[in-house]
């Protein structure tokens, strides 16, 4: 019987650049940075790692491929280094890799680093050319972009539960408005100004319903973690924090091919949250998970997550929006930094920027008072990679 | 006997009004005769439309039967790899069957046509599918520009279940440089309009009809429907005149709403009077280019058989206009429009994966499960049921045939188009099976969930380095 991952793990370092369109910056400046922060916040040196694992996406557009980038950049000794990509789940996915490397035994020491350089396409949005289906991408595939993946989940939000384009749009507006709001007092965040429902609504639009403020910046930037055995944890630090739960989960094809799926929920998430609560001994998830940074890419998507992993009844995620539930002072704070929204969401980086910010809540160390959520217990993280009816679903637990 | 067994044609949802092509090009001195043409959308061409009107005229039928398809243009997408075996592969005809281009000159339909009924009587192949289609490049401002139709008409010849009999042919062949192109060349070239008309167009038109009439000893007044083409509209009743027919005798040109679509109008035309024949009627079908061909048909008993079609009055029927001149030039290619460096990402066409997966990019097919008899789109070796999961249980399906609802869409404006918003959704077809597909010849404010789609082949992008035109299939609201 598997026993999961629950308190084997401790995170004792972490670290995150500023995220932005950041002009001057390389994608191994963005490297060298979070790494820098995170050695710091561990307190050990380069020698003490024992492997690293090196998440990025789009890796075409920056460092290239395999794990040398970071080997080279970093100049890692010659000790292992794994490049993962899974999407989206990049970044949780280096950070799984190091802590089932702990948990494993093979090493005391592992560092997780994700990194994406996105701003030198010379467009707005994310890169284009194929992607999810290889050399079918171009031949079969219509010409989605993210956008219109995310779109075509709202339109069908909108239709399942029967909301008219004005209200379906209206609940939009307010997950993004509470992201700004966020985003607008965290010094690392990519965007940082605060906007208006109004404003939102009347924004041009990119994939219809979705308008420009449904969308998350597309941002340069980088975070890294170092984990070690949870019994090694209090040598390093009086407040490490404990992985309470690692899942993945991936569609089966049946979302997109087969026609049961009603379109306006994400099944892995709602699979991969199942399994997570399961690993975390987490019984009641919307009165248990104090706060979380979730996958929102478009408004919508961070919509039908507060269903899909249970922190509001199905169809009812309006009311809690409305009621200002997962506002910074609401009783389920979601995207406390700003989101992937505001924060921005440079691909390989994003898990680990979530993990980020969950981390120093938790240890009550978030940059300033206003920001600080009072007494948090457990974190979680989301990440959805490729589109709602093709995708990679990662969720991580964390907690004192 | 052979004749022809079912007819077909397709008409490109788009008109160009006269008016607005006046207000682009009149400062060149172009004044266009009132009326509107047909225009192929963006995704549309030669063969697009080719296979869109072979699809209407084997409405009902077994596919299975065709074993010949002979493509008439001179408008093709291609001048090696043979354009016929690509609509072909898109009808989802047999691979044992004989494809032909017939190409060159705007008399290819006809004499297609006359090639599958020489064909028809022969042992080797006895249902040949004549598919004539033309999506002509206009010089921006020339008299061609609102002459020129994009349409396409398809008619199934066979030697049983007839309804029309092939009654006798006459044809005449002139090196006559009306018009040219050579190799390579983007657009015609044309002499002057006098010279073509009263050399060219009266004469020969008049020369095979007598011809014919002379050959199997029959009166011009023994045809119930004369069919030419009207690239004059005077000259068009005056050659009839000469003839000694009745004015009423003459089939509709189809000028004034389509346009002249070259190697497809006699036979969109013959398709137009074949909706409207009965049982006994004679029709003289002609062509006009480097000469010309008659020929004749009786149509028989079976006519009321063929009356579910589109053909050509639906199609009329169903258009929109165009909204702009600048709109047509960004279509077709000929002003360089701005689509942002997401455009610019160019498509290397992987030649031996279209190959491969042909049936399912080109067919449009599918799998089914034997097991648990559901289909899904691509073709999958493992069943997508989940509570099924076979592998290696499939048959092929296809998909290109059944109608489906939208599931959900959107219109991207973030996506390079240059027919922005991109629409798309997800498709889920009648007897199961879903997938996402671009949609096409819809205005996102239309568009719903729920909403009925048909599928329709279409091309995908034009690759201008490697010279690649690739196709595939797309949903549209349902036509008529």
């Amino acid at each position: 019987m598997a026993e999961g991952i629950k308190d084997k793990i401790a995170i004792i370092g972490m670290g995150c650049t500023k995220f932005g369109e950041l002009w001057d910056k390389s994608a191994e400046d963005l490297m060298v940075d979070s790494f820098k922060e995170c050695m710091e916040d561990a307190g050990i040196e380069k020698k003490d790692i024992g492997a690293a694992w090196f998440g990025v996406h789009f890796e075409e557009q920056s460092v290239g491929k395999g794990a040398t980038p970071l080997s080279l950049t970093l100049k890692l000794p010659f000790i292992p280094v794994t490049r993962t990509e899974n999407f989206c789940a990049t970044g949780t996915e280096a950070f799984r890799g190091a802590c089932y490397g702990v948990a494993s035994g093979a090493y005391d020491i592992a560092l997780a680093l994700g990194v994406e350089k996105l701003k030198d396409t010379g467009y707005g949005g994310l890169p284009g050319g194929p992607s999810l289906m290889g050399t079918k991408n171009a031949l079969i595939m219509p010409k989605l972009t993210a956008p219109g993946a995310f779109a075509m989940m709202a339109t069908r939000y909108f239709s399942v539960y029967g909301l008219n384009p004005e209200e379906g749009k209206s609940m939009l507006a307010k997950v993004s408005v509470k992201s700004h709001y966020n985003g607008a007092r965290n010094p690392k965040a990519h965007l940082r100004r605060e906007v208006t429902e109004e404003q939102i609504i009347k924004a041009p639009i990119i994939a219809w319903p979705l308008g420009l403020f449904d969308c998350c910046g597309v941002s340069d930037g980088s975070a890294a973690a170092i984990v070690t055995r949870a019994d090694m944890a209090k040598k390093f630090r009086p407040d490490p924090i404990h992985v309470k739960a690692l899942q993945i989960a991936l569609s089966s094809g049946e979302e997109l091919m087969y026609t049961k799926w009603d379109g306006a929920h994400v099944e892995t998430t709602y699979r991969g949250g199942r399994q997570a609560y399961n690993e975390a001994g987490v019984k009641n998830p919307r009165e248990e998970i104090s706060m979380a940074e979730v996958h929102d890419c478009f408004s919508i998507t961070e919509a039908v997550t507060m269903e899909d992993l249970q922190f509001s009844p199905r169809g009812k995620v309006k009311e809690d929006i409305e009621a200002g539930r997962f506002n910074h002072d609401g009783p389920q704070p979601i995207q406390p930094d700003g989101g992937l929204k505001c924060f921005g969401h440079p691909i390989g980086a994003s898990g680990l920027r979530m993990l980020y910010e969950m981390y120093k809540q938790l240890q009550g160390k978030a940059q300033s008072p206003e920001r600080q959520i009072k007494n948090p217990k457990l974190g979680l993280t989301h990440n959805l990679g490729g589109f709602p009816s093709m995708n990679i679903v990662s969720i991580a637990i964390i907690g004192l | 006997m052979v004749g022809i067994k079912s007819y077909g044609a397709y008409i490109p949802r788009y008109r160009m009004n006269h008016n607005t092509l006046f207000m682009a090009v009149a400062f060149l001195g172009s004044f266009p005769a009132p009326g509107e043409n047909a225009v192929a959308n963006h995704d549309e061409d030669t063969l697009t439309m080719a296979v869109a009107a072979g699809i209407d005229c084997l409405s009902g039928m077994k596919r299975e039967l065709v074993d010949g398809l002979y493509l008439a243009t001179t408008s093709q997408p291609y001048m090696v790899r043979q354009n016929s075996a690509l609509v072909a592969t898109a009808l989802d005809l047999q691979s044992d069957i004989r494809t032909a281009d017939f190409m060159g000159s705007t008399k290819s339909g006809t004499t297609a046509l006359l090639s599958a009924m020489d064909t028809a009587k022969g042992e080797t192949a006895t249902n040949i599918l004549v598919c004539a289609s033309d999506c002509r490049l206009s010089k921006p401002g020339s008299p061609q520009e609102s002459l020129y139709g994009d349409g396409a008409a398809s008619l199934l010849v066979g030697n049983e279940d007839l309804i029309a009999t092939f009654e006798g042919a006459y044809s005449v062949s002139y090196d006559f440089p009306d018009r040219w192109r050579a190799s390579g060349e983007k657009f015609e070239h044309a002499w002057e309009d006098r010279f073509i008309r009263d050399s060219g167009y009266s004469q020969f038109i008049a020369e095979v009809i007598s011809g014919l009439l002379k050959k199997y000893n029959l009166n011009i007044k023994d045809f119930a429907r004369i069919v030419y083409p009207g690239l004059y509209a005077r000259e068009h009743g005056a050659i009839a005149k000469r003839l000694g027919a009745d004015p009423s005798q003459l089939q509709d040109t189809l000028l004034s709403t389509v346009g002249d679509t070259g190697s497809a109008s006699p036979l969109m035309m013959l398709v137009a009077a074949l909706e409207d024949a009965k049982p006994g009627d004679r029709i003289l079908v002609v062509s006009f280019g480097d000469g010309g061909d008659a020929v004749s048909f009786q149509v028989t008993e079976k006519i009321k058989s063929a009356a579910s079609r589109r053909a050509v009055k639906k199609h009329i029927a169903s258009k929109k206009d165009l909204a702009s001149y600048e709109k047509y030039l960004a279509f077709r290619n000929l002003a360089p429009m701005d689509l942002g460096m997401r455009g610019e990402i160019s498509i290397k066409t992987p030649m031996s994966a279209l190959f491969r997966e042909r049936k399912v990019i080109l067919s449009c097919r599918g799998s089914k499960c034997k097991k648990c008899g559901t289909p899904q789109y691509p073709y999958q070796r493992v069943c997508v049921n989940p509570d099924c999961g076979a592998i290696d249980r499939m048959e092929d399906y296809r998909f290109s045939d059944k109608n489906g609802v939208l599931f959900t869409y959107t219109g991207d404006n973030l996506a390079a188009s240059i027919d922005p918003p991109s629409v798309y959704g997800v498709v889920d077809f009648e007897g199961g099976g879903r997938f996402w597909f671009d949609l096409t010849d819809c205005d996102l404010d239309s568009v719903k969930v729920g909403m009925p789609v048909e599928m329709t082949f279409r091309r995908r992008y034009v690759d201008e380095s490697s010279g690649v035109h690739g196709y595939s299939w797309k949903a549209a609201p349902i036509r008529a």
